[in-house]
């Protein structure tokens, strides 16, 4: 049992964050995203009130 | 309009109901537990909470009660009243911290003198745990509370979430913070570096911080911006993770229900292990991330340049929780805990590098465009001062977590040199560049009240960090080496008091620098107070003139010089 654990918990655990990671990576380094995070890097440069959007 | 002529209550203030709800069922406990203390500390920390508690409560009863024709959460405004109170209460907390932290320094310096033995509650024993609680939790936590409740804010370009809850996740945090203090000066702790409150602190701040998840996620959860901000994620992983951490590290079982006494539910190694897993997180998550947020808003905002690159900011975010996490086996580095399990602490730890310094390369490189601020803007200085202090503190945090380089570091004055070179420098000087940033923001004035009082402030603080870091540095690596220094024969060299001996020097020069540091952070708490009242060149915006034309202050960005 513990053996059992123990190897799903190193190795899924090794590949759930590897790939999660690659996830992430992709996602920020995605050509597409540019633009939006281009936008997103402005964001606290002009917070207008709550009222106005 | 015509309601407006009508005496009756506006908005949705159920939240009032709510909040008055839970901290009645409370104040029944701590009606019980005064009632049935199994000890004198459990009889004094639930009057304490009474005191509080009840104080809280008949506040919340005669607000809400002259609550006519106002709505108290009104949602086409920013709630910056919570704001203004936490930038109060960090500016409290943090002169309170670093003047127990100056009152240790002496009692390490000349304990002779410094100690007072018919005043149990002096002893260093007590005042130190009351250091750390109060420089990391109390006044860190303040300014990431009313940091987090402003960016949340103006990023998602709504008001915050819950009504009447944030007050109470502010007040409540407050509350945690004076048992949490008071209860060390009476003996009261679990011994736990970090994490000393007892169970019931333990399960009261639970409850807070419970709220404060629910609060941000409420605020992120109705934002009108698509996008949520980077600074947001970094906030978030700190409030969740802290939460993942506190309950962990503070499984307990009380005594009694009454008592303060709780036994921990880990034993050994075990338990060796989830408190540094904890203790090093609470630096990774507390101290770390969640500063990371400010940088990522105020910076940006102060020197209005975008973030350098966004793109290195989501890989800054996602690289540094996922190692962060396990890199704590490396305060057990010559114990029982496996090998392996430290190895695993050191290579983490080793490869936390390149996060910390692609994170600070990305702040620093934020200024492009804008270098000329360093030279005019004591504010942005002190910021980016701060990321130079994170670079360096994160340089040698993995260094010092090499086993052989450990061997001579560990239990010397080194560390503490490194922690106050993150704390002092990196977590102390973007806390204090955001709260010079946000009292005129919040109180709509065109500067701070002095420019050249920052200056002062700067350069007093920074002559202060120096001070602290090389003489300790000094100081470990002595001692370190006179630990281990062996005679002809195999003896040891050196008897342990020799070693104590011989950091007297730097002890004095340790305790000078802290006494600059905190001399600084008096003329910062004046400098804001008397921005806050409009004195000096802290004169009021014409745009502040109508308060609802523009709910944000947004024309405080232009700068007053």
């Amino acid at each position: 049992m513990y053996e059992f654990l123990s190897s799903f918990a190193q190795t899924g655990g090794l590949i759930y964050f590897v790939v999660m990671f690659a996830c992430a990576l992709a996602y920020a380094l995605w050509p597409r995203n540019q633009e939006k995070f281009d936008a997103a890097a402005r964001l606290p440069l002009s917070d207008g009130g709550p009222s106005d959007d | 309009m015509t309601t407006n002529q009508l005496s009756v209550r506006t908005g949705n203030n159920s939240s009032i109901i709510g909040v008055s709800a839970v901290l009645g069922i409370f104040l029944l406990f701590a009606l019980l537990m005064m009632a049935f203390a199994k000890d004198a500390g459990m009889g004094t920390q639930a009057l304490t909470f009474l005191v509080l508690g009840g104080g809280l409560f008949i506040g919340i009863g005669m607000w809400a009660g002259s609550l006519i024709d106002r709505d108290p959460f009104d949602e086409s405004r920013y709630e910056d009243t919570l704001v203004k109170f936490g930038v109060a209460a960090s500016m409290f907390w943090g002169l309170a911290g670093l003047l127990v932290g100056v009152i240790i320094a002496l009692q390490l310096t000349w304990p002779s003198v410094f100690y007072f033995p018919e005043f149990g509650w002096t002893n260093f024993g007590r005042l130190r745990p009351l250091h750390t609680s109060a420089v990391i939790f109390a006044f860190g936590g303040n300014v990431l509370l009313a940091t987090s409740f402003y960016v949340v804010q103006r990023t998602c370009r709504t008001r915050l979430a819950g009504g009447m809850w944030p007050w109470f996740v502010f007040w409540g945090y407050q509350i945690f913070i004076f048992l949490a203090a008071t209860g060390y000066l009476l003996g009261i702790t679990q011994s736990k570096e970090y994490a000393e409150p007892e169970w019931y602190v333990d399960l009261w701040l639970t409850l807070v911080w419970v709220v404060y998840l629910l609060v941000f996620l409420g605020t992120l959860w109705k934002r009108k911006e698509p996008h949520i901000y980077v600074a947001n994620w970094f906030y978030l992983s700190f409030i969740v993770t802290i939460a993942m951490l506190h309950i962990v590290n503070n499984l307990s079982i009380p005594v009694s229900l009454t008592g303060s006494k709780s036994v921990q539910v880990f034993a050994g190694v075990q338990d060796a292990m989830t408190q540094w897993w904890y203790g090093h997180n609470a630096v990774g998550f507390f101290l770390t991330t969640g500063f990371l947020a400010i940088m990522y808003y105020f910076i940006p905002k102060r020197v209005n340049r975008p973030v350098y690159s966004y793109r290195l900011s989501i890989v800054h975010f996602w690289s540094l929780i996922f190692i962060y996490i396990w890199a704590g086996p490396h305060h057990l580095h010559y114990t029982a805990l496996p090998q392996w399990a430290q190895t695993l602490g050191m290579t983490f730890s080793i490869m936390l590098w390149m996060p910390s310094w692609g994170g600070m390369i990305n702040g620093v490189m934020t200024l492009s465009g804008a270098w000329d601020k360093l030279r005019t803007d004591p504010v942005v200085r002190m910021m980016v001062v701060s990321l130079a202090f994170y670079g360096m503190s994160t340089f040698e945090g993995p260094l010092m977590s090499v086993r052989a380089v450990n061997s001579l570091s560990h239990y010397t004055e080194w560390g503490i040199g490194h922690v106050h070179s993150g704390a002092l420098g990196w977590v102390g000087y973007i806390s204090f560049g955001a709260l010079y940033c946000l009292v005129p923001w919040l109180y709509k004035r065109k500067g701070l009240f002095s420019k050249s009082l920052v200056e002062w402030h700067f350069w007093i603080s920074t002559i202060g960090i120096i001070f602290y870091m090389v003489s300790m540095w000094f100081a470990g690596i002595m001692e370190g080496l006179m630990w281990r220094a062996y005679n002809e024969y195999g003896f040891l060299e050196y008897s342990f008091v020799e070693t104590v001996e011989a950091k007297h020097i730097s002890y004095i020069i340790r305790m000078l620098g802290g006494l600059l540091y905190f001399s600084g952070a008096a003329i910062m708490a004046y400098n804001l107070i008397r921005t806050a009242l409009g004195h000096g060149e802290a004169t009021e915006l014409e745009t502040a003139t109508d308060p609802y034309a523009k709910p944000e202050p947004r024309a405080a960005l232009a700068p007053a010089e």
